[in-house]
């Protein structure tokens, strides 16, 4: 089976998913992303490696950060953007998704930038598209959020350059999370050689072991001896069915404070990809903290997707 | 109408035939094997060398989407389908709309199918008023219109007290209760094996414990009630052992496996294909090899299409958006030949799954080629490769996820009582 995510030479045509992309393809990505920090520092914030092309962020999910920064990323890079909020109410009244991308192919658009509540849903639209369009998946379900999972990859480079001689554990709701299947193909393409996962036996899935991550159902002994602290977001409807009894219960066992934190390397950092539930998964001491990378996480997010849309459109 | 059929390779598994015979049929029976009968003038001969003659399949699972859902199939497409695979009696579920919960439905059924003098259709009835699992159908009256046993379809009941009633109730009249074991608490909103492809692409799963709890609920209220039952499409490893056990016990239950099911893994999803969006899930590498085995071992009785039409359309969605279900009616031959060949069977004791067993659990006079059995018969080519494509389907749904395979097996004629229906 061809990755659809590759060229027959093996270039990038698509950012569907991490896994499957080859090591090479994911530091090429986080070198560009490197020398796009720069630009937002200068008096002019733009370079024109997209101009006369039009992006259009497809978002069948409401999603604010992610939306907006993949805004930023295009305008920065002189595109033309277009954001259409597609409610999935108004995709059951008719149109499908696949008649919206043939539409807003017809008025030109360039690049997809997707974001849709159903797992497999970028996938199927690369597979749709015409052979010179290029979809960026911005979440799909469960299953990927890339260019969340490469700028992760990219604040953990900055602040410890040497990916192959670093523990890291990710915390919570592995389950129902894209960020943590990005995040642990990142990390394991990287050369990382060991991910651990942290939750309870709800909050996992079947069979995660085989995605090349060590579990563990006490944070206090996984969180030891880490270098990196990722957390996740937990939404509040898994308290409602049988999957977690309460948000305190959940801080208590698996909320990152300072106590646990301690049991990390001294020099451990704390990510999160936003937006945070203060006091149900972290609790605002270390959000606010000297370890945590969370703000710049948002700042290199602009310079990841400012990359991968620079390398997908042939830059 | 007399026809012979000459100079083809005869398996019939109940006679335990597997040689070169010539078959005889006169007035749309079985007349004579082997040697013609004193003065017997054939009006058509039929030229079967390198051919291979068998009893007409049996499929224990085929949807023809009337009434209700003729967008999808139509009773029209879907038996010329089953003539082109050979098939020459089915069981369709009940899951149409309506429901064949009343007996007019069925009677209406049973006439369009006759009218089409194609292959044998045979109802299943609804178990329970549409389907809900509430109220239990005029079970008797159905019965008479012509259904052969009661199903939920994909359905599952939900209250244990309802499906104990149920199976009281058809145990009073000896009527079989079809059943696709499926806890509906576990199963619900899943879409894909509970295991390690699941996992990766961020679909809901379906635990194997949703397949082998409502096994052990379903056997043992059989056990309680002593209704007949039929488990429907297996697809774990642990079920086949399950089954295994009561079977070994003296329990009397049957079940089936779907042709998919035999050849499909968890893997074969790939990135998201819709067509491998299946009910039940394809399952591991082990519960497929554990489906073989129990096939092999006699633990599964039969193999059937499970022959679901899904319009293109409803196939164009993110996976689990996409309408569960495959074509199956003309791939059921040859992917039963396949499964043989993979594992090194006689095509005899393959093409036994897939014509006396199934015969039998419907309790239909089909299956086999005694004399004055009815001439229902599949002549097929074991040598000839056939890619599957949408242009090369008759039936309306094009959606397999054997889609561009090459299969050998190609049906060249069936008869359904002595009357040619494709070739």
């Amino acid at each position: 089976m061809q990755n659809p995510q590759l060229t027959d030479d093996g270039k990038l045509k698509h950012l569907l998913s991490i896994e499957g992309l080859p090591k090479k393809i994911l530091n090429q990505i986080l070198d560009t992303a490197e020398s796009f920090v720069g630009v937002a520092e200068r008096e002019v914030k733009k370079v024109p490696l997209l101009r006369g092309k039009t992006v259009c962020n497809l978002f069948f999910e409401n999603s604010t950060r992610t939306r907006t920064t993949f805004e930023i990323a295009a305008k920065r890079l002189s595109a033309d953007v277009i954001t259409l909020n597609v409610s999935t109410s108004s995709q059951s009244k008719g149109e499908t998704i696949l008649d919206t991308i043939d539409n807003l192919t017809a008025m030109h658009a360039d690049m997809f930038v997707v974001r849709h509540s159903q797992s497999g849903a970028a996938h199927m639209i690369a597979k749709h598209v015409a052979p010179h369009i290029h979809v960026i998946n911005a979440g799909d379900g469960r299953h990927a959020h890339p260019t969340q999972g490469l700028l992760d990859a990219f604040t953990i480079r900055r602040y410890k350059p040497d990916m192959h001689n670093l523990r890291v554990a990710i915390v919570g709701d592995v389950l129902h999370s894209r960020v943590a299947r990005s995040e642990i193909h990142a990390l394991t393409t990287l050369g990382v050689p060991e991910v651990r996962v942290i939750a309870p036996k709800t909050l996992l899935p079947q069979d995660v072991e085989k995605l090349g991550v060590h579990v563990y159902h006490d944070m206090r002994e996984g969180l030891k001896d880490v270098d990196v602290v990722m957390m996740l977001r937990l939404q509040n409807e898994r308290m409602a069915g049988a999957m977690l009894p309460s948000s305190q219960e959940y801080f208590k066992t698996y909320g990152l404070t300072q106590e646990k934190l301690a049991l990390a390397k001294p020099d451990a950092i704390v990510l999160h990809p936003g937006p945070m539930n203060r006091g149900v998964e972290i609790d605002s001491a270390v959000a606010d903290g000297t370890q945590s990378v969370i703000l710049p996480q948002v700042t290199y997010g602009i310079a990841v997707r400012m990359a991968v849309m620079s390398i997908l459109a042939g830059n | 109408m007399k026809i012979h059929i000459k100079n083809g390779h005869l398996i019939d598994p109940k006679n335990s035939t597997d040689a070169k015979q010539d078959v005889y049929i006169a007035a749309g029976k079985i007349v004579s094997i082997g040697k013609a009968p004193e003065g017997f003038s054939a009006n058509q001969t039929i030229d079967a060398t390198n051919l291979i003659i068998i009893p007409g399949l049996v499929d224990l699972s085929a949807r023809l989407r009337e009434p209700g859902f003729e967008h999808k199939a139509t009773l029209e497409s879907e038996m010329l389908a089953a003539a082109a695979g050979g098939v020459t009696s089915l069981a369709c579920p009940p899951d149409t709309d309506p429901v064949l919960d009343e007996p007019g439905l069925v009677e209406m059924l049973k006439h369009r199918a006759k009218q089409l003098n194609q292959a044998h259709v045979y109802p299943l009835g609804a178990l329970t008023h549409q389907l809900e699992g509430k109220e239990i159908t005029e079970m008797c009256e159905l019965n008479e219109a012509g259904c052969v046993g009661f199903s939920q379809a994909d359905i599952a009941i939900k209250d244990t007290q309802v499906l104990w009633r149920a199976m009281q109730y058809a145990a009073t009249f000896g009527f079989t209760v079809w059943l696709r074991p499926e806890e509906p608490y576990l199963s619900k909103d899943g879409v894909a094996h509970d295991g390690e492809v699941a996992a990766r692409l961020g679909l809901k799963g379906i635990p194997a414990v949703a397949e082998t709890l409502a096994i052990a609920s379903i056997l043992r209220i059989a056990l309680e009630t002593g209704a007949k039952v039929h488990l429907c499409r297996l697809s774990t490893a642990e079920g086949v052992d399950m089954v295994r056990n009561a079977k070994k016990a003296g329990q009397k239950v049957t079940c089936d496996v779907s042709a998919n099911h035999l050849h499909l893994t968890d893997f074969d999803i790939g990135y998201f294909n819709s067509n491998t969006h299946l009910k039940p899930p394809v399952r591991s590498q082990r519960d497929k090899t554990a489906l073989s085995n129990g096939l092999v071992d006699g633990t599964i009785d039969a193999i059937c299409s499970d022959h679901t039409p899904v319009d293109d359309d409803a196939k164009l969605y993110p996976f689990a958006e996409a309408e569960a279900g495959a074509t199956g009616l003309e791939l059921l031959l040859p992917l039963t030949l396949k499964w043989a060949e993979d594992n090194k069977l006689s095509l005899s004791q393959a093409v036994k799954h897939i014509t006396e067993s199934p015969a039998n659990i419907l309790g239909i006079p089909a299956g086999d080629l005694s004399i004055n059995a009815n001439a229902d018969i599949c002549v097929f080519d074991p040598k000839q490769y056939w890619k599957v494509e949408p242009k090369a389907l008759l039936s309306q749904g094009k959606n397999t996820p054997f889609l561009s395979l090459e299969l050998a097996g190609k049906v060249k004629y069936t008869f359904v009582n002595g009357h040619l229906v494709h070739g």
